[in-house]
């Protein structure tokens, strides 16, 4: 016989208000099989606990009933407690008469007979729970890191210095990503490269990190603690373990004329490269899209064209015929650390429902430049030195404009979210240019200035103060060619009045997006994103690192528009998140699972296809001479979420969820 | 290609040379414009400053003609004209209870017709123009002038960019001129304020024409009756304004189409403008050898 007890909850004022809270607990007590009903101001308190401790000794009980808040709140705190009391943690179940009852209704007497209803369907329910018990799985204690930025080399070093080994896979030729490429950094002004190189040769050198640069994630399987990875090693056409990178093959190479992404298309570099002196591992890579020698090899000209590289490597170490590999890495968890684009200002846009600024002349008018080929300008190891100069000249511009929100905050473009961090940038762009410049003209148009972040008003307002930038707050409406000059057309919003500047050079400070490709990484480790192709957090607040889906956790701008020190403590915590992980030999998990009833399963795999985890397997069923009798369905209960899906699709009923079976459902549904 | 035409009342009055050209030119493009039969007045900027439902009602009762006729499109050459019919398209369209106001106020139904710039048309004809090209118009260069009404605002435009569109310079290249490049493209002429603010009109469009005249242009080419009287008629006034005169002719774009076609300059009302187009016509050399002219072409 069913023995139950049910705790309303008072929630304070929150259900109390709206919901006669010792009526329901009376009207409860009358139900079949519950022997005891209360209720109680605060549940989830201390006392409140103890009221259910207590009664589960004293009445005996076999389930128990928490009328409150959402199971998401306190689902746990009233599991443990009745695991406490000496009863199985799944015989207590929550009822929730707050978010979708006491919240959401004005009439007293409806609302505290809704919750009379709601408590009465758990009660049914919970008749029918039977006791589980967590799920072990085993764990693979490495990790894989996406993403060889600051994000990820920060999340790689932490866990590896916490004793776990780490394969970090890189798109592109050098770890570095994009905070090699800046000159100096907010709000401290010290140099980029200076403080990340150091980072990068760690990374390398470190006993426990396994890097795997210029490649890329092919495939996820597997779940939480058992990943299956397989990475596409894209061919460098250089022999990793021969080269020595001495670089004579750059010194020989005649293709010299590619624009150079690293210089963000302002300088040259050569067909086989290296992206940049600092650049880890010192490996060079052959641009198949520019290679003489493989161009000819793949409109299959029978003279070789070219391979002066080849003749100038001492080590023999260039390898023309090179292909892609293959490597299977096994692993415990994932950090997707991928990063950011710049928005692209013209008619190119990588992203749908994203449009460009035509009236802006970005790629037609000369000198008008976005922020990265600012850093670029102003860094030491740039195309001029760290000289400040215009593109189109060479010479040192007397007048620079910057704007700022170029495609952020700005819906009409498809972008409505503020990039965070251009604001603080364009500050450390105009100091910089003062820096160098000193009878130059710093002007900044600006919508806003969010300097949130230690030191950061300071650091704007030391530009305006000290270094001189003049602030206009509004918009440009167009850039256009004046003979040698950039005009600007905008509009003064604080004064009211139009204003034509002629500058030497403009800077467009434009908005941060998700990377190209990411939503198809995001579907294969089975990750959400938004409308951006930004990652999204399981919760914004409680859970920013983790994703929804678990063993895969987030870090660094591919999440949301992040700074540096915002990117690195994102990192470290995902490598803290992961080290917790991996404390534990084994992982526990919720036993609320589907399983397979063997002996009805038909094998018609309706609930494969319905399964949007990949958890359901094939198992076949063998008579006693050891041949195959029939396939039929097995949930591999580390992959299983729990959602359900495969219980409504299978038509023999075989397949169930542990906690959530038909007999529950129904018994539950009928009580109403 | 069948279409209907909402002329508007510049097309019938101060542009008469517009729709002259166009209706010279839909012949050798082989397309067919029919005038929507009982249409009325746009109600550019009165109707729409007045009251809102009358701004869209004036126009969608001309969609409705236009969908009753049979029509699926309506080319609306004026760029005032456009503007509202597509405003009335969209507010019918996206707003349930404006649509429904509107059916009332016009007692009937606003059915399907969707309008059409000149601009598009042409571009979307551009191959046909090349084709069908028999002046060689290689010497001469062009300032494609948008304005405001045809880009603007952003949910009505109709030409393939809001901020930087390249419709009008894919026609003038199907006619072998060559476009300029110049920085004021998109700028606004002063509109409707010519005879309210007559000196701001002038002062506009003063920046308009000078930015041309430093691009080399040798002819100005537009595509709206506003644009069209403000820079033509005007220039009078804003070459005294404005060191070393002006002089620059100011065309539609329909009649450099047909220039292009062979047509005969009268035909497409290339006398009728202030701004004289005579020594602008006499640059450009005759037909083609071995092709007959303009004549036969016009019927």
């Amino acid at each position: 016989m069913a023995r139950i007890g049910v705790f309303v909850c008072h929630c304070g004022e929150n259900i109390g208000r709206t919901v006669d809270c010792e009526a329901v607990a009376n009207a409860c007590g009358e139900l079949p099989g519950v022997v005891h009903a209360v209720d109680y101001k605060y549940m989830c308190s201390d006392p409140g606990q103890n009221l259910i401790k207590e009664a589960i000794a004293e009445k005996n009980l076999t389930g128990v009933v928490v009328a409150a808040c959402s199971p998401h709140m306190h689902e746990k705190t009233f599991r443990k407690a009745t695991e406490g009391a000496g009863l199985n943690p799944y015989l207590c179940e929550m009822t929730n008469i707050r978010e979708q009852c006491s919240w959401i209704h004005e009439d007293r007497d409806a609302a505290t007979a809704k919750a009379i209803d709601l408590t009465r369907f758990i009660s049914e329910k919970i008749k029918r729970n039977s006791p589980l018990a967590p799920i072990s799985i085993s764990l693979e204690r490495r990790a894989l890191v996406i993403g060889g930025g600051i994000s990820g080399l920060q999340a790689a070093l932490d866990m590896a210095d916490g004793g776990r080994e780490v394969v970090l896979v890189e798109k592109q030729p050098s770890i570095g990503g994009h905070m090699s490429r800046l000159s100096e950094t907010f709000p401290t002004l010290d140099c980029s490269q200076c403080i990340l190189t150091p980072r990068m040769v760690e990374v390398h050198q470190h006993p426990r990190i396994k890097l795997l640069t210029y490649s890329e994630i092919e495939s996820v399987d597997g779940y939480i603690g058992n990943f299956s990875v397989k990475i596409r090693k894209k061919a460098r056409g250089v022999d990793e373990t021969r080269c020595n990178g001495c670089g004579e093959c750059q010194s020989v190479c005649p293709m010299k004329k590619i624009p150079s992404e690293f210089d963000a298309g302002l300088g040259n570099r050569t067909a086989i490269y290296v992206p940049f002196p600092q650049a880890v591992p010192n490996i060079p890579v052959i641009d198949r899209e520019n290679c003489l020698r493989i161009k000819g090899m793949q409109k299959k000209k029978a003279k070789a064209a070219c391979g002066r590289c080849a003749e100038a490597c001492g080590r023999d170490a260039i390898d023309f015929e090179q292909e892609d590999t293959f490597v299977t890495e096994k692993v415990g968890a994932i950090v997707v650390a991928t990063g950011y684009q710049l928005y692209s200002i013209g008619k190119e846009q990588t992203r749908k429902g994203i449009t460009g600024y035509g009236e802006y002349g970005y790629g037609t008018v000369p000198d008008v430049i976005d922020g990265m080929q600012f850093e670029r300008i102003a860094s030491a190891s740039g195309p001029s030195g760290g000289e400040i100069v215009r593109p189109s000249d060479g010479k040192v511009p007397k007048r620079v404009v910057f704007l700022q929100c170029i495609g952020s905050r700005e819906p009409s473009k498809g972008i409505e979210y503020c990039s965070k961090l251009c604001c603080m940038y364009v500050a450390k762009h105009t100091m910089l240019y003062r820096h160098k410049v000193h009878d130059g003209e710093a002007i900044v148009f600006y919508m806003d200035i969010r300097a949130g972040g230690k030191g950061y008003d300071e650091f704007v307002r030391r530009a305006i103060e000290e270094d001189g930038a003049k602030y206009i707050r509004g918009r440009v409406s167009s850039i256009q060619r004046e003979g040698e000059k950039v005009r600007l057309t905008g509009f003064d919003t604080l004064s009211g009045e139009q204003m034509e500047i002629d500058a030497d050079m403009v800077v467009l400070a434009t908005a941060m997006q998700a990377q190209p490709g990411i939503e198809s990484l995001a579907q294969k480790l089975s990750v959400s994103y938004d409308g951006h192709g930004f990652i999204n957090e399981a919760h914004p607040k409680l859970r920013p690192v983790d994703t929804n889906t678990a063993g895969v956790f987030v870090a660094g701008a591919c999440q949301a528009p992040r700074d540096i020190p915002d990117s690195v403590a994102m990192a470290s915590a995902t490598a803290s998140k992961v080290l917790g992980m991996f404390s534990k030999e084994r992982l526990e998990r919720e036993p609320t699972v589907a399983g397979v009833d063997k002996v009805t399963c038909s094998g018609c795999f309706h609930c494969e296809r319905a399964c949007p985890y990949g958890a359901v397997e094939r198992y076949e069923v063998l008579n006693r001479s050891g041949e195959v009798e029939k396939v039929i369905a097995e949930v591999n209960e580390g992959v299983c979420q729990g959602c359900g899906s495969c219980q409504v699709a299978c038509p023999s009923k075989s397949i169930e969820l542990e906690g959530f079976t038909d007999a529950q459902i129904f018994a539950a549904i009928n009580a109403l | 290609m069948k279409i209907g035409y909402f002329p508007g009342c510049s097309l019938h009055a101060t542009a008469r040379e517009y729709a002259e050209s166009l209706g010279v030119i839909t012949g050798p493009l082989d397309v067919e414009i029919n005038e929507i039969d009982d249409w009325a007045c746009c109600g550019a900027t009165s109707a729409h400053a007045t009251n809102h439902l009358l701004g869209v009602a004036l126009p969608a009762r001309t969609l409705a003609l236009a969908a009753e006729q049979g029509h699926e499109q309506i080319l609306a050459p004026c760029a005032a004209c456009y503007s509202r019919l597509a405003a009335a398209r969209r507010a019918v369209d996206n707003d349930p209870a404006t649509g429904a106001a509107v059916e009332k106020a016009i007692g009937r139904s606003v059915g399907t017709a969707r309008p059409i710039s000149l601009v598009r048309l042409l571009a979307e004809l551009a191959p046909k123009v090349r084709e069908k090209a028999k002046r060689p118009l290689e010497d001469i260069k062009v300032a494609c002038y948008y304005g405001c009404l045809l880009v603007r605002p952003p949910e009505l435009n109709d030409l393939d960019d809001v901020e930087a569109p390249t419709m009008m310079e894919t026609v003038v290249k199907a006619t072998g001129a060559k476009p300029v490049s110049w920085n004021r493209r998109l700028d606004c002429c002063g509109g409707g304020f010519s005879l309210s603010r007559t000196s701001s009109v002038v002062r506009l469009s003063r920046t308009i024409l000078e930015d041309a005249r430093g691009a080399g242009a040798d002819v100005l080419v537009v595509a709206c009756p506003m644009c069209h009287s403000n820079l033509d008629f005007r220039q009078k006034a804003i070459a005294r304004r404005s060191e070393g005169g002006m002089d620059i002719p100011v065309i539609y774009l329909s009649q450099l189409v047909g220039l292009a076609l062979g047509q005969d300059h009268v035909a497409l009302g290339l006398g009728r403008h202030f701004v004289s187009t005579a020594s602008f016509i006499s640059r450009i050399p005759g037909p083609r050898e071995g092709e007959s002219a303009a004549a036969t072409e016009v019927g």
